[in-house]
């Protein structure tokens, strides 16, 4: 297996709070991998760093064999690895309509035959030539999200990064998001490393999940070990309890 | 450390709602948020679960006299024991919340005062409904902060609520709710902010509570499993209407399409389905 991203000892640091303590990981091309653990415990900081919105202070981060330092990324960096974020509201600019919000990446990156690729792209998601015009306050919550992921794959990546893609959507809406991300990946054979508090989303989704607390991974397991409970943490075993609802005692 | 918060049991249902209607008139016509909801109340814990936009949020709202001012409310009846809360004067309506009906909302981060003190606001809320002296409030205020099982009641007494995390804010919340001792108590999603392994510890403070001092409650979410481990029965909403009601323990033998929909859209760990059910909305549900 070749490894599609390999972070080695990963170092984030506010003032002197370490949000991320030497992380490790290795993934493979084609994997979906999955993050659990609460806020606070580092895993959006673990993808913002690699996105390059957070600069690591140590440690080191290869993408498909190409090395990247703390904070810089280039524009090929970005045609290989994008981001969809939590919140759908707060992440497209309220001013600009779809056709424009789709139009940026694709006029950073100089690519060519724009109209084709903006109508391809809100098809794959799902939405029709009607969306291309409106603005992003005259759509729900899960059309939102679906043009978030519309502009993640417009540019083509190898690499998807989720930072919590369905939390802020209702359960209904979250089951037509995983399916319209799972379609994506088989079509176009991407690596997802996606970040969830939900096990039952992230065994759904991911083949192989780190289980993350206070900055470091406390464990690494596949998503079967969660079904045979297979797992050694504590904390996973609490998550696990977790996910399974309110219990009388 | 106890309140003396038993209530005299009254005969009938603490809460009768027959065929409540909010609708919002707006510049493209009348918004029909609720439309015809009705049920009775008992000292139970009732869930009410539905999507953002089911009007189950406008539901509680209504019953805590919530509902913004150019709404329109009307129902056959609206009653708490045998008032009226829909004809009651503005004044009578105020003394009854906080005192017997009582609301936690989602987000303490939202909710909490946030340039008062955690101490403040507990005590104001005991002593805008009952005469007692600012030692002996302190004092109750600090128990109560025990019974949500916070640890240094004293530090937290005079704490800002930006100074706490979420779930403490809850708790917080919880206490501030609860220390007159109402009689019905309504959660609008009061864990849905909250990290789930912290989500299980409120909600036990929150069964506990309301379990010793008999209260009814009104649990109010999107979040179907968690309804269901929680409650004794559970009103499922769409589109403004009460589309089916059941016991919880009945939840997997629900009848209603759009309620086994709810529950198998659910990604469950073990469970191999590629891709996920999606939940077929048909117009006739919200007819």
């Amino acid at each position: 297996m070749t490894s599609a991203l390999s972070i080695r000892d990963m170092v984030v640091t506010y003032d002197d709070f370490a949000a991320l303590d030497h992380v490790s990981f290795d993934i493979g091309t084609g994997e979906s991998f999955g993050i659990v653990g609460e806020s606070g415990s580092g895993k959006s900081t673990l993808l913002r760093a690699v996105a390059g919105l957070a600069a690591f202070d140590k440690g080191s981060l290869s993408v498909n064999g190409r090395a990247y330092s703390g904070r810089h990324r280039d524009r090929n960096f970005y045609r290989t690895v994008q981001m969809v974020f939590q919140d759908p509201y707060g992440s497209l600019h309220p001013r600009q309509t779809v056709d424009r919000l789709l139009f940026e990446p694709l006029a950073i990156h100089g690519l060519d035959n724009v109209d084709a690729r903006i109508a391809r792209a809100l098809d794959e998601v799902g939405l029709g030539a009607g969306f291309r015009f409106r603005y992003s306050h005259q759509l729900s919550g899960g059309q939102r999200q679906r043009v978030a992921i519309a502009r993640a794959l417009i540019l083509e990546p190898k690499i998807l990064l989720l930072d919590e893609p369905t939390s802020a959507l209702d359960a209904s809406i979250q089951a037509e998001i995983l399916n319209l991300l799972e379609q994506a990946r088989k079509d176009r054979n991407l690596t997802f490393v996606m970040v969830s508090h939900d096990l039952g989303v992230i065994s759904h989704m991911c083949e192989r999940l780190a289980v993350m607390r206070g900055g470091k991974v406390v464990e690494t397991v596949p998503a079967q070990a969660l079904e045979k409970r297979e797992f050694s943490a504590d904390y996973t075993r609490k998550l696990m309890a977790a996910s399974e609802g309110f219990r009388r005692s | 450390m106890k309140m003396g918060n038993v209530h005299p049991q009254k005969s009938g249902p603490l809460l009768t709602v027959e065929d409540l209607r909010v609708t919002f008139p707006t510049r493209t016509g009348e918004v029909n948020a609720v439309r015809g909801v009705s049920f009775t109340l008992g000292r139970e814990r009732l869930g009410i679960v539905g999507e953002s936009g089911s009007g189950k949020s406008q539901t509680g709202r209504a019953i805590m006299g919530l509902t913004p001012g150019h709404a329109k409310i009307t129902a056959k009846k609206l009653a708490f024991h045998d008032r009226d809360l829909l004809t009651m004067s503005a004044r009578e309506r105020r003394d009854l919340r906080g005192k017997k009906v009582a609301m936690i909302l989602q987000d303490p981060k939202y909710s909490l005062n946030p340039v008062m003190t955690i101490g403040r606001q507990i005590v104001e809320t005991l002593q805008s409904h009952e005469s007692v002296s600012g030692s002996e409030a302190k004092k109750r205020a600090l128990a109560m902060l025990e019974a949500v099982q916070i640890r240094d009641p004293e530090r937290v007494y005079g704490l800002y609520p930006h100074e706490v995390s979420g779930g403490m804010g809850q708790r917080v919340m919880i206490a501030m709710m609860l220390i007159c001792g109402p009689e019905l108590l309504i959660a609008d999603e009061p864990t849905s902010a909250l990290d789930v392994t912290v989500q299980l510890e409120v909600l036990a403070i929150l069964d506990k509570l309301v379990a010793e001092r008999g209260m009814g409650l009104i649990f109010v979410s999107h979040d179907l499993r968690l309804v269901s481990s929680f409650c004794d029965r559970v009103l499922v909403m769409y589109a403004g209407k009460v589309v089916e009601e059941l016991p919880s323990a009945d939840l997997s033998s629900a009848k209603h399409p759009y309620t086994q929909g709810l529950l198998n859209c659910l990604p469950k760990i073990g469970s191999d389905r590629h891709p996920l059910p999606v939940l077929e909305r048909k117009p006739e549900w919200s007819l």
